[in-house]
């Protein structure tokens, strides 16, 4: 498994976006209309981020218009091309579902004191550093 | 050159095409494959190329395998096998994944994943019986034939039996993504067997 796992490691991006469960995002989606490419954002809140490597995926959720509206995005998709942090939340699980089956303040996640190397970023400059290893042994085992 | 290259499976991922599309891939490490031996129309009376792959350790190779081997001076190599040959082929020549290119389409042949021996519901898609509702009949095959005539049971009657662990060939997938310098085929879709098995890519035959 090794060897599918460097594979799937040089698939990341090279700058992933770092956010937390918790945080309020927006998402910049690029979005093709025929000829013309254009940036979409989606404002809400991360409330799930599941599997590995180049095949993880996040859940924003927002309220619109009253309506509850959750969207899935690939980390690593071309299509999300920047994720900023508008606000970090204060959460205690690593899924939000129970988000979901509340209204109002109680649909609600609390602020945290915003601090700049959160838990997320050293995860994601680990990896970062990990992929550029990986991707430099792949090199050497090309050329040998 | 020859139409095909031997292979390993080296498991299933995903990735984004050009215009941003996700698809499922197969990673497979396509060769390098040696040229062991040239079958020629005059010789043989057909045209192939024998190619080897894989490393193996000299002692697990009899020595037939080895002198044949030794021969043309190519290190010892798990797998031989034929494939068709197209232009010219020199024996000890290396072939490496540069042989399909981004788009093309392949055939990949490898053995199924065993299952063991299986009744007719998952073997042959039987529908079965009822669950419940006082049903005696559940995944049993049922009624095999009609009594007076034939007074037997037809030939190639489906029946339970071992399934699995057989040559499957999956035609026309595309190859989505090569790495050439890496000896990597990212072919779309699944292809037959386990992670590590053995598989033979080739140009697909419907083009």
């Amino acid at each position: 498994m090794n060897r599918l796992e460097r594979i799937q490691r040089s698939l990341t991006k090279k700058t992933a976006p770092s956010f937390e469960i918790g945080d309020t995002v927006r998402v910049h989606v690029k979005v093709v209309e025929g000829e013309k490419e254009r940036i979409q954002v989606f404002e809400g809140t991360v409330i799930s981020r599941k599997g590995g490597r180049n095949s993880e995926t996040f859940t924003v959720r927002k309220i619109s218009y009253g309506v509850g509206v959750e969207r899935i995005f690939p980390v690593h998709s071309p299509i999300v091309t920047k994720v900023d942090v508008v606000r970090q939340g204060k959460v205690r699980r690593a899924k939000l579902y129970y988000l979901r089956g509340r209204k109002g303040k109680m649909a609600k996640v609390g602020e945290r004191e915003f601090s700049q190397e959160s838990k997320g970023q050293a995860v994601a400059a680990a990896a970062k550093a990990a992929a550029e290893s990986a991707s430099a042994e792949a090199a050497s085992a090309g050329k040998a | 050159m020859t139409n095909g290259l031997l292979g390993k499976k080296l498991g299933m991922t995903q990735l984004y095409d050009a215009e941003g599309r996700l698809v499922p891939v197969t990673v497979i490490e396509a060769g390098p494959c040696r040229v062991a031996a040239v079958r020629t129309r005059d010789r043989q009376g057909y045209d192939a190329v024998q190619l080897t792959f894989g490393e193996v350790a000299e002692r697990k190779l009899t020595k037939a395998e080895l002198g044949h081997l030794k021969k043309q001076q190519i290190p010892a190599s798990r797998h031989l096998r034929e494939f068709k040959k197209l232009g010219d082929a020199q024996v000890g020549q290396v072939l490496k994944a540069d042989l399909f290119q981004k788009g093309e389409w392949v055939d990949v042949e490898g053995v199924s994943k065993g299952k063991g021996f299986q009744g007719v519901m998952k073997r042959h898609n039987y529908r079965g019986g009822p669950e419940t509702h006082g049903s005696m009949f559940h995944r049993a095959p049922g009624s095999i034939g009609s009594s007076s005539y034939p007074s037997r049971v037809w030939k190639g009657k489906t029946l339970p039996g071992h399934m699995g662990s057989e040559r499957v060939t999956i035609q026309r997938l595309k190859v989505i993504e090569t790495r050439p310098e890496e000896n990597l085929l990212f072919v779309s879709g699944a292809v037959p067997g386990a992670t590590g098995g053995l598989l033979a890519v080739r140009k697909s035959k419907k083009g």
